[in-house]
């Protein structure tokens, strides 16, 4: 059978050349980075290369880097660690509501801790605008992290904007840059950032590596105490294989992201413009021009998410959908309301995420496909039948 | 292991009985798209049984195989028998449903339920 995979938002693949460069270090490279013999220093080496790498890719300097085990543990640990770190000015913190659950939810655990927690919205598009950042900001205000870009509906979001103010009004500003770094462009200098989290198995890395870029002078509390690993920032022995992985997965990122991005811009764009032309009550989520080159997301209405995921498994594609059935909390996901749709429609959610792989025969096969499961589902679905009874249906 | 049964997945890719039934004896709707699932069930009675059911469902791939369960299991049945079926009874039919679905996702029985009830209160009313 066909097997298209166009869940590339949920992690990718891994390469071979960076499994290749991982090996090594699951076998015969098994030291410990702070040991002082022959068998630490290999390691260590090895660590010092992928912090190289992982700075080069952001445009930081590699003893900023801190690694942590993914995506998660970096948002978590800036969000609460620089928020901690300075007790004396504040307990304040500015989010967007689009913001991924490892963001907002430590703003939540911040919230039991006494801070409070302004929240900007977004507007029909995801955007968050600079300006109100900037009225949500107070006196006592420790901490702003608005994403560089959202990995559901793909809008980037006007980040260096944002550091402007941040940077005029001297409060740290984090970003969750986890769909874009090694996916697009990202220089620390150029956004103007303090922070900044990236995720390894986003842009072909192993999964379980991440880091955070934490700018020189910046002050962050420590989450996982223990040893003096990572500068004494992080605590406990470092997963060198992962790591390796990483700092290789972020070389060949930087190497080759102009032609992956040319690569997979004009297949979304083809998603974009066929899909809701092949299928009618489509609706294109996210914002039309400043998207992520692989994201293509939609609301089919009058079905419902999951079995739309289901039905394109059966025909061996792969995608993912914002649906509350979709969800194992079964909410509808917070970044499809906070665009102002209603729970009906972010019912219909799916999310096409392009990767490497990803040819023109991959999309054909999708556009060929998908309209008959959308039938099915819509003569299946007792609200499509209200709708053409109502009058209001076209075919 | 997969999320479903393989029952659950076989009544999801080949629901029984979907559709609408013109003059139904009576109609029955349950669940919203804020919750995430939405079923109507329309019935056709003779002789105190249920000569045929027919199911639209808006949801995910349980409530889709809550359906066709249901209906499978209604049809042929007498009133009071069909009364009978529960959530639970559904969900053992269909070999277990996940955790997190089985309230949500299995509102069919109730649907049923209510157009029996639709019905009946028709039939009090002395119309047909």
């Amino acid at each position: 059978m066909t097997r298209v995979y166009l869940d590339n938002a949920a992690t990718t693949p891994l390469l071979p050349e960076v499994r290749e460069a991982m090996l090594p270090y699951l076998g015969e490279i098994f030291g410990n980075p702070s040991s002082l013999h022959d068998w630490g220093d290999g390691a260590r080496e090895a660590l010092d290369e992928a912090r190289a790498r992982v700075a080069g890719l952001i445009g930081g300097s590699p003893e900023e880097i801190i690694f942590t085990s993914c995506g998660t543990e970096s948002n978590n640990f800036a969000v609460k660690g620089l928020a901690m770190a300075q007790p004396a000015r504040g307990k304040h913190v500015v989010v967007s509501a689009i913001e991924h659950f490892s963001v907002l939810h430590s703003a939540r655990t911040l919230e039991k801790w006494g801070f409070q927690v302004s929240e900007v919205p977004v507007d029909k598009y995801g955007l968050v605008d600079p300006a109100a950042v900037k009225k949500a900001i107070r006196p006592d205000t420790v901490l702003v992290s608005v994403m560089h870009a959202n990995g559901e509906i793909g809008t980037i979001e006007p980040v260096k904007e944002i550091a402007r103010i941040t940077r005029e009004l001297k409060i740290p500003f984090h970003t969750d840059a986890v769909a874009t770094a090694g996916t697009i462009p990202v220089d620390v200098k150029e956004l103007g950032v303090d922070a900044l989290s990236l995720a390894g198995s986003q842009f072909y890395g192993p999964k379980g590596s991440g880091a955070l870029w934490v700018k020189k002078g910046v002050r962050i509390m420590t989450l996982l105490d223990g040893g003096i690993q990572e500068g004494g920032r992080r605590g406990g022995t470092e997963n060198v294989p992962a790591i390796v992985g990483l700092g290789k997965a972020a070389e060949l990122a930087a190497a080759r992201m102009d032609a992956r991005i040319k690569q997979l811009t004009p297949l979304r764009d083809r998603l974009i413009r066929e899909l809701p032309a092949s299928i009618d009550h489509v609706i294109v989520t996210g914002h039309p021009r400043d998207r992520l080159p692989g994201n293509a997301s939609f609301c089919v209405e009058f079905i419902e998410g999951e079995s739309l995921l289901m039905l394109l498994n059966s025909r061996g594609i792969a995608v993912s959908s914002g649906s509350a059935c979709t969800s194992r909390a079964l909410k509808a996901s917070h970044v499809l309301l906070a665009l102002g749709l209603s729970h009906a429609i972010a019912q219909g959610s799916v999310l096409f995420t392009l990767g490497l792989e990803t040819a023109a025969a991959d999309i054909d096969y999708v556009l060929e496909n998908m309209p008959p499961i959308v039938d099915r589902l819509r003569q299946m679905s007792p609200l499509y039948a209200k709708f053409t009874k109502s009058g209001k249906g076209g075919k | 292991m997969p999320v479903y049964s393989q029952t659950v997945m076989d009544h999801f890719m080949n629901p029984r009985n979907v559709g609408e039934i013109e003059n139904a004896d009576g109609v029955g709707e349950e669940g919203n798209p804020v919750c995430g699932d939405m079923m109507t069930f329309y019935i056709k009675v003779k002789d105190d049984r249920l000569e045929d059911v027919k199911f639209k469902t808006f949801g995910c791939g349980a409530a889709i195989a809550v359906s066709s369960m249901v209906s499978e299991m209604a049809k042929g049945k007498t009133l009071d028998e069909v009364m009978e079926i529960t959530p639970q009874t559904v969900a053992d039919k269909l070999e277990g449903l996940p955790k997190n679905k089985f309230h949500c996702s299995n509102l069919g029985a109730q649907a049923l339920h209510k157009a029996i009830e639709d019905y009946r209160k028709k039939q009090k009313k002395g119309g047909k």
